[in-house]
C-alpha cells in the first residue's frame, strides 16, 4: 500500500477505537457536534463528561502542536468565508443531528439509514461547494 | 450511576477525547487544505482521507456487529444511549446539506477545528466562534414559544 495512505488508516482505526471505547465503557455515540451542542442546550443535564471529553481534545491537540506544528493548520479561506462557514456548520449539525463523527463515523458503522443518507448528502454538497468555489 | 462510575466514566471521557484528538491528527483531518483537496473531485483530488473513513468504520463497525450489539448495556453505566430514528425528514437533509456547505469552505468540521484551537490560528478561532454561535442560534430558535416543534421531547434520564 502506497504510504501517504498508511498514516490516514492508522488515524482513522484510532478515531474508530475511540468511539469504541465510549459506546463500550459510557454507552455514549461519539459525535463531537453533538457533545459540543449539549454544551449549550441548557436543558441538558450531565454536562461534567462534555467538558472531560473536550479538554482531552484540547490536551492531544496541545501535545501535536509541540511535536508536530505542521499538523494544525488554518484555513486556506479568508476569514470571511471561514467565517459564514463556521456559522453553516454549527446550524447544520444541529439541525441534522449529527456530523462528521457522530454519522459520518458511529452511525455508518451502525448502519443508520439517517446517517448513510446524512453523510451522503454532506460529502456531496461539500464536494459541491469546492467545485463552485474553484469557479468563482 | 454510582459515584465511582461516574467518576471512572469522566476520566474514560477525557481519555476517548484525547484518543479521537490524535487520531484526527495523525490522520490529516486537522490539515484544512488536505481536507478541500480530499473534496476537490474534479480537480487534483486527494484520496489519502478515504483511507480515514476506512479505518474508522471499520474498526468501529468489527467492535459494534461482533461485540457491543450483543451486549444489554455498556460497562460503566446503565444504558446504550443510541437514536433509533429510521425517518428521513427535511431537518436531516437540509441540516447535512448545510454542514456539507460549510465544510467545502472552511476545510474545518467540529472535531478537527476543536483540535486545532490550540494553535491560536486566526481561522480556526473565526470558525469556532461562528459554530458556536450557529450552534446557540438553532437552539434559540428551537425554543421560540412560536416554533412547534414536530418531534416532542423524550423523557430524559
Amino acid at each position: 500500500m502506497d504510504s501517504q495512505f498508511v498514516a490516514p488508516l492508522a488515524g482513522g482505526i484510532l478515531i474508530g477505537i475511540g468511539a469504541t471505547l465510549l459506546l463500550a465503557l459510557d454507552g455514549k455515540v461519539l459525535g463531537v457536534s453533538g457533545i459540543l451542542g449539549g454544551l449549550l442546550d441548557v436543558q441538558s443535564r450531565r454536562q461534567a463528561w462534555r467538558w472531560a471529553f473536550i479538554v482531552g481534545m484540547l490536551v492531544s491537540g496541545y501535545g501535536a502542536l509541540q511535536l508536530w506544528p505542521e499538523s494544525l493548520q488554518g484555513s486556506p479561506m479568508g476569514l470571511g468565508p471561514v467565517i459564514v462557514a463556521g456559522l453553516l456548520v454549527g446550524y447544520g449539525t444541529r439541525l441534522g443531528n449529527g456530523c462528521t463523527s457522530g454519522h459520518g463515523v458511529c452511525g455508518m458503522s451502525r448502519l443508520s439509514v439517517r446517517s448513510i443518507v446524512a453523510t451522503l448528502v454532506f460529502m456531496a454538497a461539500g464536494m459541491l461547494t469546492v467545485l463552485l468555489m474553484k469557479g468563482l | 450511576m454510582s459515584a465511582k462510575n461516574s467518576t471512572l466514566s469522566l476520566i474514560v471521557s477525557f481519555l476517548v477525547g484525547a484518543i479521537f484528538a490524535a487520531g484526527l491528527v495523525i490522520s490529516g483531518m486537522t490539515q484544512a487544505s488536505k481536507v478541500i483537496g480530499f473534496l476537490d473531485i474534479t480537480g487534483a483530488w486527494d484520496p489519502s482521507l478515504a483511507f480515514v473513513m476506512i479505518g474508522a468504520i471499520g474498526a468501529h463497525a468489527l467492535a459494534y456487529h461482533l461485540w457491543l450489539k450483543k451486549r444489554n448495556r455498556p460497562y460503566l453505566a446503565e444504558v446504550f444511549a443510541l437514536p433509533h430514528r429510521k425517518d428521513i425528514d427535511k431537518r436531516l437533509i437540509g441540516g447535512a446539506a448545510l454542514f456539507g456547505i460549510g465544510w467545502g469552505m472552511s476545510g474545518f468540521c467540529p472535531g478537527p477545528a476543536l483540535v486545532s484551537l490550540v494553535s491560536g490560528n486566526e481561522s480556526v478561532l473565526a470558525f469556532v466562534a461562528a459554530m458556536l454561535a450557529g450552534m446557540a442560534l438553532y437552539h434559540i430558535q428551537e425554543k421560540a414559544p412560536t416554533h412547534q416543534s414536530s418531534t416532542p421531547k423524550s423523557a430524559r434520564h
